[in-house]
């Protein structure tokens, strides 16, 4: 690992002034960057430590019956929080399914917005990534891509967004609170991720100094509360990164679909809101034949970009699933097992 | 900025002066406090040897900066046994076989400590066993750690129960 110059600093001023040099990385509970500076794939000249910052570690009720989460909160935590997990039930689940006990009791919730790639050679220093070094290439193009983007990538990168989190949060409008030099301004999750296009190194809108101080989700958000899932594939049972997750939120009135969230994890370079699919649920019967149009309208545009062709049928099926077990309900238990897609599903066998 | 840290480790006050700011708490415990229970096995937060308590919660210690936990309260597996006496999770990985070489009981041990006093995963062997899976056995005593888990977690609450009666 490279040295670096430690700083801790007490106000969240001090610590924007101190990260907007350039080489500058924020550090909160460091399970994704630490993991990234062994490997030196991340080489910052100076580490701006968050964890004391007064204030970022809050989850409170905003006036208007939303929720405001701290960027200092921790994963296990906010899972936990009886209030979150009862109004936001496909967070908590997303939540879960993501890593160990152990990270989840280190790892941040601002941190995990910013969590990079799993992309094998983004890792491998000695393979070309024009996400780790622009312009140099990508040997995932051409490599083991099994697992890689199936939507929004570009020839210049194929590399997957692995949050568990943010898939939930962007279905249900999650907007993120950022103080940077310029002060406070408020962007839509959904857009604070970037797609590839020419400059996979740029993930997403922030500047120099930018830090991600909170998470909000909308009073608008509860109303799926009775009917929301997460479900997410692994190649095994649990502590692994998605093959595809999927969160499916309803809104049911007399088996009719008043409203509907979906988006997909583990697809593309962000986390995917299927929009269109949306659409094609609201107004429809919560029936099977609704859930695969949906599915086939969310992966219309998907195309292979290395052997994960198998990743676009999946998708869909994974699609129906979700939907099918948010519209059975929100079980009374959340997560209802994380470690085992197979034990809660009707009709499959455990 | 001032390196040197305060750190509780198993209930004793240790101030250590780091030469450099990448120590991570998991080398600080082993190279510098002789604490060589805490096993390094990969390094990088994937296979649980390095799990110790942070001021009552298992953590990765190899993905934890030592001097970005200053005055923390460290509990390590040198820290759960009172004298001979074993601890409840310990004399429960003995009793069902809960490992073969032993490389990675440390952690497991903290992580299971852990786990109980996170209450979440109750009596199911399902959920013990995801509640553990960030804790790898290459020897593959799963079996048996999830049973002394169980048991360990059985014990722990008849002890609460009778201290509180």
């Amino acid at each position: 690992m490279k040295n670096f110059e430690y700083v801790r600093p007490s106000t969240v001023p001090d610590a924007i002034a101190a990260a907007a040099a350039p080489g500058a990385a924020y550090l909160a509970s460091g399970t994704n960057l630490l993991d990234l500076m062994k490997g030196g794939i991340t080489r910052p000249d100076r580490l701006v430590d968050v964890t004391r910052l007064p204030g970022l570690d809050r989850i409170e009720r905003t006036a208007d019956g939303g929720i405001r989460i701290g960027a200092l909160v921790r994963n296990s935590d906010l899972a936990h929080d009886p209030d979150f997990a009862r109004s936001y039930p496909a967070v908590a689940e997303a939540l879960l399914s993501g890593a160990s006990a152990q990270l989840r009791n280190a790892a941040t919730v601002g941190g995990n917005l910013l969590q990079r790639t799993r992309c094998g050679y983004f890792y491998d220093t000695a393979s070309a990534c024009n996400k780790r070094e622009p312009g140099t290439g990508c040997d995932a193009r051409n490599g083991e891509n099994r697992l890689h983007a199936v939507l929004g990538w570009s020839e210049a990168c194929i590399a997957t967004n692995p949050s568990d989190f943010c898939v939930p949060l962007v279905a249900l409008d999650a907007v993120v609170e950022i103080e940077g030099r310029s002060g406070r301004r408020e962007v839509a999750l959904e857009a604070l991720h970037c797609l590839p296009g020419d400059t996979p190194e740029r993930e997403s809108l922030l500047e120099p100094g930018d830090l991600i101080v909170a998470l909000r989700l909308p009073a608008e958000a509860r109303a799926f509360s009775a009917h929301a899932r997460y479900l997410k594939i692994r190649e095994r049972t649990s502590y692994a990164f998605a093959v595809v997750s999927a969160a499916a939120c309803l809104w049911v009135e007399a088996g009719k679909i008043r409203d509907a969230r979906l988006a997909l994890g583990g697809v593309a370079a962000k986390p995917w809101r299927a929009h269109a699919a949306e659409k094609v649920l609201v107004g429809a019967n919560a029936d099977a034949s609704a859930f695969r149009r949906a599915a086939e309208v969310a992966l219309a545009d998907a195309k292979p970009s290395g052997d994960n062709l198998f990743k676009i049928e999946l998708a869909k099926r994974i699609i129906v699933r979700t939907l099918t077990l948010a519209a059975a309900g929100t079980p009374a238990r959340i997560p209802a097992l994380p470690a085992s897609p197979f034990a809660s599903v009707s009709g499959v066998p455990a | 900025m001032n390196l040197s840290i305060s750190l509780t480790v198993n209930g004793v006050r240790r101030d250590v002066e780091l030469s450099d700011p990448r120590v991570t708490l998991l080398d600080l415990l082993r190279e510098r406090l002789d604490l060589t229970g805490t096993k390094k096995g990969c390094d990088r937060g994937q296979c649980g040897a390095c799990t110790v308590l942070i001021d009552g919660r298992r953590i990765n210690s190899c993905l934890a900066l030592a001097v970005s936990h200053d005055g923390a309260d460290i509990l390590t597996i040198e820290g759960v046994a009172r004298g001979d006496q074993l601890h409840p999770v310990q004399a429960a990985f003995i009793a069902h076989d809960g490992f073969q070489c032993g490389f990675c009981t440390p952690g497991q041990i903290m992580s299971a400590i852990g786990l109980i006093g996170e209450a979440q995963a109750g009596n199911d062997p399902e959920r013990i066993r995801e509640c553990m899976s960030g804790n790898l056995c290459r020897c593959g005593a799963y079996a048996g750690i999830t049973e002394a888990v169980l048991d360990a977690q059985q014990t722990l609450a008849t002890a609460n129960q009778r201290r509180s009666a």
